[in-house]
């Protein structure tokens, strides 16, 4: 799913201060799992901007609307009737959710209430760790599933770097060095000639390289 | 016993303080609540394990929310006693009343009267 974190309310704040018909819009999906832009947070996001205001002696209307999905267009399409009653939205969604409602409400300024951060599980309650970064082209079955891409900080295809110790990367003494959880993983499934084949290398251009990406598939296409 | 203590506090029963969520003690100030203090059982003794611990952090989350807002986040706080302690929770409740006496009013009630 897409893990984002909740933006600091001041931050927030700062945004809205020109606007007084708010409405904040949360996601049902990955946001709400990642406890970041669910119905439940747009509540206390709601709740503390109305009271802001309050204090602050402005006159604001602040709404909460939390939709299925922001990003599709069917989903978008249930605040097609009220959306004019606002003159600015704060979508909790990830940065897919706040461009694809800006894109489909040209008149109304959606400003962002979480910082989206990656692709990612979650491990625990409050812990999420990103696990693909979307290049394109996935090596997951010659690495025993575990990626590369994402999880080496130089994104190496060949074995592991120099500053690889006991299983740690040179960068964080708390992040684990993939390539050593790809050794790991291949010895475990018996697998290890695997990692004596190298590589080739990768095409990148399906990866943030070749520019912003699409996937078109007119088998499914209308 | 026949202990006195404040009357103008407004209790809410919950099963537990794990039921308290942070939208309902951000609601209470919204509605004009001067404080809010959440009672829970002692740490350890949580009969569903782990409410009262639970309730402690959404207190913490209230704090900061209501201090990035610019309202006292010691308008919150959060107690622990067993359902025994008769003679705390009057203190308690004493301690706190006086404290948030002393802190005044809740701004957003003061300026929603004004307003009004």
């Amino acid at each position: 799913m897409i893990v984002a974190d909740k933006k600091p309310i001041e931050e927030i704040i700062e945004y809205l201060k020109v606007h007084t018909n708010i409405l904040v819009l949360g996601c049902n999906e990955c946001v709400t799992v990642c406890e970041a832009g669910g119905k439940k947070e747009v509540a206390v996001l709601a709740s503390a901007l109305r009271m802001h205001a309050r204090k602050e002696g402005k006159e604001v209307k602040i709404e909460e609307i939390t939709l299925e999905r922001q990003c599709d267009r069917e989903y978008l399409d249930e605040i097609r009737d009220v959306i004019d009653q606002y003159d600015a939205v704060v979508s909790l969604a990830c940065g897919v959710g706040v461009q694809f409602t800006a894109e489909q409400y040209h008149s109304t300024p959606v400003y962002p209430g979480v910082n989206t951060c990656f692709m990612g599980a979650t491990e625990e309650r409050g812990l999420w760790t990103e696990r693909c970064q979307g290049c394109g082209q996935c090596i997951l079955a010659t690495t025993g599933s575990i990626c590369p891409v994402s999880r080496c900080a130089k994104r190496l295809f060949n074995g592991p770097c120099g500053g690889s110790t006991d299983g740690r990367c040179e960068i964080n003494a708390e992040v684990d060095c993939a390539w050593q959880l790809i050794v790991d993983r291949l010895k475990a499934l018996d697998r290890l000639d695997e990692y004596e084949k190298l590589c080739p290398l990768k095409d990148w251009s399906t990866d943030r390289a070749g520019g912003p990406r699409k996937v078109v598939r007119e088998d499914v296409q209308q | 016993m026949r202990l006195q203590y404040p009357p103008n506090i407004r209790i809410v029963r919950v099963p537990c303080s794990g039921k308290v969520d942070l939208i309902h003690i951000l609601r209470a100030f919204e509605k004009g609540a001067d404080g809010v203090c959440v009672l829970g059982c002692l740490e350890g003794d949580c009969h569903f394990n782990s409410g009262n611990l639970m309730a402690r952090r959404r207190v913490e989350q209230a704090q900061e929310i209501l201090n990035s807002i610019g309202i006292e986040g010691e308008r919150v706080r959060m107690y622990n006693l067993s359902s025994s302690e008769g003679p705390r929770f009057a203190q308690y409740a004493t301690e706190f009343t006086e404290e948030i006496n002393a802190l005044g009013p809740n701004p957003v009630k003061l300026a929603k009267n004004k307003a009004a």
